[in-house]
């Protein structure tokens, strides 16, 4: 850490690490409640707790864009950052309309669009957020210096922006608000998130392998091309069964099948890099989560949102646990690692202390991906079964529902196993390696 | 440390912008794979395909592979002439590749027009969605390729006018492979 501005980056990273808590907890509701239906039933119905669940990760993995965009800015950008008051008033503000969002919900006060319950009001919040964001870090980057990275991010961020703005529109005609609502959805996830995803990964590739930014920057600007490239018209394949023209089913589906390639260049990027850069950083964890992101990425977004995005293919899956298998394996890979890759990194140089709890943070790695990557095999099995006998035999969906019991059980198992994971992950980032900083401390000579 | 930002691996050995050329082998993909699906469909439903080719107007077809080629031959010649003879004198053969460009477009026009006239549009059925999802893809290449023509004619540096070529010419090959898939492969 160069700037004392970068430390605003400390609340996001604190908020977002609470509210991934959050979200597992009642991702862990859920899937109990699927498995044992009056599981809370009057307190705590199905659709608020999915909402919960669903809402706390778009909120804490934007909490972690915000975060690590206060620690990279500065230092890419190579001065202060523009006003560090402004980003803690955004903080809150951003946090207080994620809390009174919740508070809503449990009061059944939401919009009922899915991922987009949020009440106008607190959608308007969010918009004055963006703003605030937006302002401090653009302003910070004219002052300072451009960088291919900064350019990328800030674009990414930008778009974030901007394609928010289509929440706001909500047509009476269903095709026109299906159509709109994925100009946010999906034009998020596989689209510009994907420029931050991207942008992050090659600032941590600088920093954890010493590579020279001029290799990194080629490969960026490959990344993001391909990104868009694909990920813009793969919009289409959200539009096969909407009530648009048919020829979308053609556009969907080439294109989104492209979209492997960016999440296919992360690989060979971050290996080559590790591989070609030759410096041996001490932060081992969050090279660790760096390459890790890359490859779940391309497991979760890539290869098994392929699985289903063809649309002679998508018409018999769509809709069944094999969309959701993709969307936990996809967000997980690209979005949540991402995110604890830069905590990880960023954190040590926050808080002084040298990088901390490596072995603890590793399991938690280790533990977390195993948990996500069994629920999603048991999500998947369980799609095939539900499109065979749902969409192929045509047995009733209730009927299907009770033959995927099991795979429903495997899934709330491997949520636990998550669970486990995630809060090692967050006690290693928060608590200090207590044993090691002691024994650090014994071995330094005396000054 | 330039030396290494400059290896581009294989890329650094074609002529333009590396980048130029991650656009095209994407688009050639994307075209790729849209001739093996028309290819398929051909297969599944030969009846639908024969009809419909048959409504297609080869002769139009024709004109326009010639008018593409020639165009492209343009371009080369104003980087031939560019490298050579300087950036003004290569500016007639661009506006020449570019005019062809507009022809091309032109007379692709006149095409749906013919094709709306007789109520043909894109759903009327396989055929006609692949014909026109194809041919104006392939279409709103060539407009792109003009703007690009264009912008390397204003920035008009070799490596610029190189890239500029390179795409130009992308749009040609796409074409010189849709032309026989769907207007004369019976």
């Amino acid at each position: 850490m160069k700037y004392e501005s970068q430390k605003v980056a400390l609340y996001y990273i604190a908020g977002a690490l609470g509210l991934f808590v959050a979200q597992i907890l009642f991702g862990l509701v859920i899937g109990t409640i699927v498995v044992v239906p009056n599981f809370l039933s009057e307190l705590l119905p199905f659709n608020i707790a999915r909402m919960i669940h669903t809402n706390a990760l778009i909120v804490w993995l934007l909490m972690g864009f915000f975060g690590s965009a206060y620690y990279l800015i500065p230092e890419e950008a190579e001065t202060e950052l523009y006003s560090p008051k402004l980003a803690i008033i955004q903080f809150w503000l951003f946090l207080f309309g994620a809390a009174a969002a919740v508070v809503g919900y449990l009061f059944h006060i939401h919009e009922g669009r899915e991922f987009l319950e949020q009440p106008l009001w607190i959608k308007l919040v969010i918009v004055v957020v963006a703003l605030m964001f937006l302002f401090n870090v653009s302003m910070t980057v004219l002052k300072g210096r451009k960088t291919a990275i900064t350019n990328v991010l800030l674009l990414g961020l930008w778009g974030i922006a901007v394609f928010f703005l289509f929440s706001l529109y909500n047509p009476s005609n269903l095709i026109l608000d299906k159509v709109f609502w994925w100009w946010v959805v999906h034009l998020w996830v596989e689209g510009v998130w994907e420029l931050v995803m991207a942008s992050i990964l090659a600032f941590l590739m600088i920093k954890l392998t010493g590579i020279d930014r001029e290799v990194v920057e080629k490969w960026l600007y490959v990344i993001i091309g391909l990104a868009l490239f694909s990920g813009i018209l793969g919009t289409g394949h959200h539009y096969y069964w909407i009530g648009l023209p048919a020829y979308w089913q053609w556009i969907g589906s080439v294109f989104s099948t492209l979209e492997v390639a960016p999440f296919f260049a992360m690989v060979v990027f971050t290996f080559m890099m590790v591989w070609k850069g030759g410096r041996s950083h001490a932060n081992k964890a969050a090279l660790l989560w760096s390459l890790g992101c890359s490859v779940f990425a391309f497991f979760g977004a890539g290869v098994w949102g392929f699985l289903h995005t063809l649309a002679p293919v998508n018409y018999i899956t769509h809709g069944t646990q094999v969309t959701a298998a993709h969307g936990h394996l996809a967000f997980y890979g690209a979005y949540v690692m991402i995110n604890i890759a830069m905590f990880t990194y960023a954190m040590p140089n926050l808080l002084k202390r040298e990088p901390y709890n490596q072995i603890l943070n590793m399991w938690g790695f280790w533990i977390t991906s195993s948990g996500v990557t069994f629920m999603t095999f048991a999500l998947t099995f369980a799609g095939v079964v539900q499109s065979h006998l749902q969409r192929v035999l045509g047995m009733g969906f209730m009927e299907v529902q009770e033959q995927l019991g099991l795979f429903y059980w495997m899934r709330l198992g491997a949520g636990v196993v998550t669970f486990v994971g995630v809060v090692l992950i967050v006690w290693s980032l928060v608590v200090p390696g207590r044993a090691k900083a002691a024994a650090r401390a014994a071995i330094q000579p005396a000054e | 440390m330039n030396e290494q930002a400059d290896d581009w691996g294989i890329l650094s050995q074609l002529p333009g912008n590396p980048l130029m050329w991650v656009l095209i082998l994407s688009e050639m993909l994307v075209f790729g794979a849209l001739f093996v699906a028309f290819a398929v469909m051909r297969l599944l439903h030969p009846a639908m395909f024969l009809a419909g080719q048959a409504s297609l107007d080869v002769a139009l077809g024709g004109l326009n592979t010639l008018v593409l080629v020639t165009s492209g031959y343009l371009a080369a010649r104003a980087v031939q002439v560019r490298t050579v003879a300087g950036s003004r004198a290569s500016l007639p053969w661009l506006g020449g590749a570019m005019t062809l460009g507009a022809c091309f477009l032109a007379i692709k026009a006149s095409e749906y027009a013919d094709k709306a006239a007789h109520g043909l549009g894109i759903e009327t059925n396989g055929f006609y969605t692949l014909f026109y999802l194809m041919t104006g893809f392939h279409a709103l290449h060539v407009v792109m390729g003009i703007i690009v023509l264009g912008i390397v004619g204003w920035k008009n540096s070799v490596e610029n006018l190189e890239t500029g070529a390179a795409f130009w010419h992308m749009v040609d090959l796409i074409w010189l492979i849709l032309f026989p898939l769907v207007y004369l492969l019976r």
